[in-house]
Parts: C-alpha cells; sequence; structure tokens
C-alpha cells in the first residue's frame, strides 16, 4: 500500500501550499484592516529610518541640478487653490496682510510679513521634488533659512520638532487643515527653507503661495504648502490625529525619506 | 503470465535501485521559502505603488519636456465604458480588464493599473501598499544578506553554484538538453547543471542587487549618500523604470525556474525543497548515500 501513501502526502502536499498561498495572498486584504498588522509592519518604517540616518549624515546634502535639468512647468499637486475665505482675501491683496507666526517652545515669538521673510538669510537651491506616489519635478526655490529664522526666536531646549500649520483644508467643509512637522536636524539642514520664489518668481498659489517649506531628502508630502503657523513642540500626541502630519494621520509614514 | 511477471519485477528493482540524496541544507530551503514569500509580495505590493502614478520616464525627473516610456490610463467610450489603455513608447493598445481598467474586488470596473488579484491590498491604497512593501523590503535585504553570508560560510557558493571547467564544456549541449526538455539523471542530477547555475548566479549577484539599488535610488534620502551617485543610471526616474522592469524580470525567471521544476519531477523537486531529500535513480554509490 504505498502508493496511495505517496499520493495522500502529495495531496496533502499540494493542499498546504495552496492554503499556503491563499492565506498569504487573500489573508493579506484581511490583515491590512485589522489594527495590530499595519503597526507590525510599520517597524519597517523604524528600521529604514535608523539604517538612513546611519548611512548618510543628517547634514548630507540633497543633490542639486542645473537649470538645463528644471522641469518646464513644475507640477501642482493636491490642492492648488485653498477653500478658505480667509486665504482667498490673503491672496487678493498679494499677501499684504501675510504674517507668518512662529510660536510655542521659543524665547522670542515672532510675527513676520512676507517683506521682512525675504530680509532673512536666504539661499537658492535647484532640487527634486519626489512625490509619494512616484513622479519626480525639479524645481529652482529661494527662501529663508529655517535655521536663521529659528536663530531668530531662540527655540528652548526641550523643543524637539517643528510643526507647520496651513491654510488649506483637506475636507470639502473647510475642516482638516493641512499641517506637517519636522525634527529639529532637519529643521536646521542648510537647504531647509521656507520657500517663497519657485524658478525666480514669486511662489505661485497652485506651489503654496505665499510661502512653503523645503525639506529636502523627504518625500513631497512633508514640504507643506500655505503655510501660516510654525509652532515648536517637545512632542506631537494630542496635535491632530497626533501622528505629526495630515497623511501621517491617513497612514502614510512620518518618516518620508523613503 | 511471465511477461507480466517481468515487468512488475522490473518496476520493484527501480523503486529498490532509487535512493533519496540530501540535496539542499535546511538554511538554504528556509530562506528559498522566506525569498518566496517576500518577493510575492514585493511584486504585489509595488504593483499597488505603481498603481499610484501609473507612468514610467528615463531622466532625473517625470517632467523634462519627453513623453513617458510607459503609461496605462483609461477612458471613457461613447457609451460611458471605461477603457483601459497602455501605451508603450508612444504605441497604444487596449488593455480594458487587464491593464488601465478592470474589476475591482467589487466586482464594478474602475480605472486602476494593475487588477486587484495582482495587487496588495486588492484596492488603491498607497499607504498601505507602502508599509507591506518596506516592511518585506527588510525581510528580502536580511534574508538575501543571510544567504550570502551562509553561501560563502558553508561552500555553497563554490560547491553547489559556480561553474566547474566540465561545466563551461558542456554549455551547448545543456542549451540543446533544455530546449528538449532532457534532464539530467542519475548522479548527474545531484548537480545544478550549467545554466541552472549561471541563472542563479545572475539572479542572485546581478538581479537581485540591482533591484535593491534601484529602490534606494528612489529614496530621496539615500540619494544624498553621495551627490549624483543616481545619475548613474540615468536619474531617479530612470531608477524607477529600470527596478520595474527588473521586478519583471524577475518574474520571468520565477516562470522559467518552476516550468523547469514541472518539467524535471515536480514532486521529487519540491520534496528536495522541503525535506531536503531528492530521489536519484540508479544504485546508490557508498560514499554519497546519506
Amino acid at each position: 500500500m504505498k502508493l496511495p501513501a505517496r499520493t495522500s502526502r502529495r495531496r496533502f502536499l499540494a493542499r498546504s501550499f495552496g492554503a499556503a498561498g491563499a492565506v498569504v495572498l487573500a489573508g493579506c486584504d484581511a490583515l491590512s484592516r485589522t489594527e495590530w498588522f499595519p503597526s507590525l509592519l510599520g517597524t519597517g518604517e523604524k528600521l529604514s529610518e535608523a539604517v538612513h540616518h546611519l548611512l548618510a549624515p543628517r547634514k548630507a546634502m540633497a543633490q542639486e541640478f542645473t537649470e538645463a535639468d528644471l522641469s518646464p512647468k513644475f507640477r501642482s499637486n493636491g490642492t492648488a487653490m485653498p477653500n478658505s475665505v480667509q486665504y482667498q482675501a490673503l491672496a487678493a491683496s498679494g499677501f499684504a496682510e501675510y504674517r507668518l507666526e512662529i510660536g510655542g517652545l521659543v524665547e522670542q515669538p515672532a510675527r513676520l510679513s512676507l517683506a521682512e521673510l525675504r530680509t532673512l538669510p536666504e539661499r537658492t537651491q535647484i532640487t527634486r521634488h519626489d512625490c509619494v506616489e512616484g513622479w519626480s519635478a525639479i524645481g529652482k526655490w529661494k527662501g529663508a533659512r529655517l535655521a536663521s529664522l529659528l536663530e531668530r526666536v531662540r527655540p528652548k531646549p526641550e523643543a524637539r520638532y517643528v510643526m507647520f500649520y496651513c491654510a488649506d483644508p483637506m475636507e470639502d467643509d473647510g475642516t482638516g487643515l493641512y499641517y506637517e512637522s519636522i525634527d529639529m536636524d532637519d529643521a536646521y539642514h542648510p537647504q531647509t527653507l521656507l520657500a517663497y520664489d519657485l524658478n525666480d518668481k514669486p511662489l505661485p498659489i497652485a506651489n503654496g503661495a505665499p510661502v512653503r517649506l523645503r525639506v529636502e531628502r523627504q518625500l513631497g508630502y512633508k514640504h507643506a504648502k500655505y503655510v501660516m503657523r510654525l509652532e515648536l513642540v517637545e512632542t506631537f500626541e494630542g496635535i491632530e490625529g497626533g501622528k505629526g502630519g495630515y497623511w501621517e494621520d491617513q497612514g502614510y509614514e512620518w518618516y518620508a525619506g523613503i | 503470465m511471465p511477461v507480466q511477471e517481468s515487468v512488475a519485477s522490473q518496476a520493484i528493482r527501480t523503486r529498490a535501485g532509487s535512493y533519496l540524496y540530501y540535496r539542499h541544507s535546511l538554511p538554504v530551503r528556509v530562506m528559498h521559502w522566506i525569498n518566496v514569500i517576500a518577493l510575492t509580495i514585493l511584486l504585489m505590493s509595488g504593483l499597488n505603488i505603481f498603481s499610484a502614478h501609473p507612468a514610467l520616464y528615463w531622466g532625473k525627473s517625470s517632467y523634462t519636456g519627453r513623453a513617458p516610456v510607459l503609461e496605462i490610463t483609461a477612458k471613457e467610450d461613447a457609451d460611458g465604458n471605461l477603457i483601459g489603455l497602455t501605451r508603450v513608447f508612444g504605441h497604444e493598445f487596449v488593455t480594458t480588464g487587464f491593464l488601465g481598467a478592470s474589476a475591482g474586488p467589487d466586482g464594478d470596473v474602475v480605472p486602476r493599473a494593475f487588477p486587484s488579484w495582482l495587487t496588495i491590498p486588492d484596492t488603491r491604497w498607497l499607504s498601505m501598499a507602502r508599509r507591506w512593501h518596506l516592511f518585506f523590503a527588510w525581510v528580502f535585504v536580511i534574508n538575501g544578506l543571510c544567504y550570502v553570508a551562509y553561501s560563502f560560510a558553508a561552500r555553497h557558493l563554490k560547491r553547489d553554484l559556480a561553474p566547474t571547467p566540465a561545466d563551461w564544456r558542456s554549455i551547448g549541449r545543456s542549451i540543446v538538453d533544455h530546449l528538449r526538455f532532457k534532464h539530467p539523471t542519475g548522479e548527474a542530477a545531484k548537480h545544478y547543471n550549467v545554466l541552472q547555475k549561471l541563472a542563479y548566479l545572475t539572479v542572485i549577484f546581478v538581479l537581485l542587487p540591482l533591484v535593491i539599488l534601484m529602490g534606494f535610488a528612489m529614496s530621496p534620502w539615500l540619494n544624498s549618500l553621495a551627490s549624483g551617485w543616481v545619475d548613474v543610471f540615468g536619474g531617479r526616474q530612470s531608477g524607477r523604470t529600470i527596478h520595474f522592469i527588473l521586478a519583471w524580470l524577475l518574474v520571468a525567471f520565477v516562470m522559467i525556474h518552476v516550468f523547469e521544476v514541472i518539467v524535471s519531477g515536480f514532486w521529487n523537486h519540491l520534496r528536495s525543497m522541503v525535506t531536503g531529500r531528492y530521489r536519484i535513480e540508479g544504485e546508490a554509490a557508498d560514499e554519497t548515500a546519506r
């Protein structure tokens, strides 16, 4: 009776492989909708962040390009015109009434007009913008170095993150204002700018006028547009969804270097 | 019935004349199956990520003034039905049902680059697809590093994978044998044949490291490792295109691999990759029988 034993073992094996395949493929979708599994998968993000910081120093510079590499038109993604009465009033006056507020864990809170922001030490850089969706565009940015702004407001020692609060509502009913956060190492990086010019012209509304964040070496969603207020904080727990940014609250990684 | 008797006794002799040869060590078997799981998930979650922007470019950015090399889109026909379109180097193909527009998990035809049965998760869900992809990328990389370390340390590479001078001389015959689906038997079946060795070496030391490197090329943080290193491969968008092509080359390898496994004794190969033991027809030579 050897052959039937072999056949049944093989049938068992075939079923096991089939079952394993079904668990891997169909089960993936069930797992994606659990609480625990996506957070287990999220350990990959922590590992990537740690290894990236080990490999490329925090002060390493993002690649800069030449005028020849500029994208003919810098793509606008997400919000192209904030659905907000206050913002549209600001835009109508050419942002004359705009004041960038910097507060939170700082010694010297400040309010800066666009003209004052333009007097801060600036930097011009041609960099590549990489969207989480997969596309890239190259643009020439000019803006105030965030480091020089921080020197002016003097962060308190307990400050660990800079929060960026924006004017663009992400929900149709005008709620869900966009926001983002970066850590202090990125905030002091020489290429981190509050950009007010794109391709030698004032930043267009579609690209985040009057001011957008440039945090090169991270994906596009970190580069908050329509920045209205900066707050230095020790933790972003308790702010909105608690994950440090609008897209982070929707399940995207806080560390967007990958 | 003398004739029948003789056939029966021959069959028994063949059974008795075969023996199980220990072909794959436990670490190789474990790492093989981890790789199967990791690469399957990487492919399927990767296709979901691709669907967030289903176009591929050559160059440093996507917007260079040149058209994409590959684009998968959907449009509505006069009756309002979705038509899936795939454009490759400017040539347009209707690919409804597979590329561009296909039935989602609930059965409705929706615009999506790859069909739901090929993606993880089944719906268009970029953040979740990234979690799967970037977690299993680590599983795959760590598994791969363990495999390479093991292969050197246990001399798996030198003993089993490096082609011998005899292998190089047999390359012509091996090609002809493969085309005839003729596979080594007896003692010769204990070793990989030369085409198999070259295929495995190409996958292990060329395709897999390159697909990882092209993954790095897409990371804006890793771009700062050395300014401009990505330009060696044509730029970040070229890197993304190469990553995509390599993924399909790996799929092609797996299809050929599984095909060869099927035609050269599916259950025997499967057993050897599960228990390690491969059945060799013929009398066991004393020093090799285990």
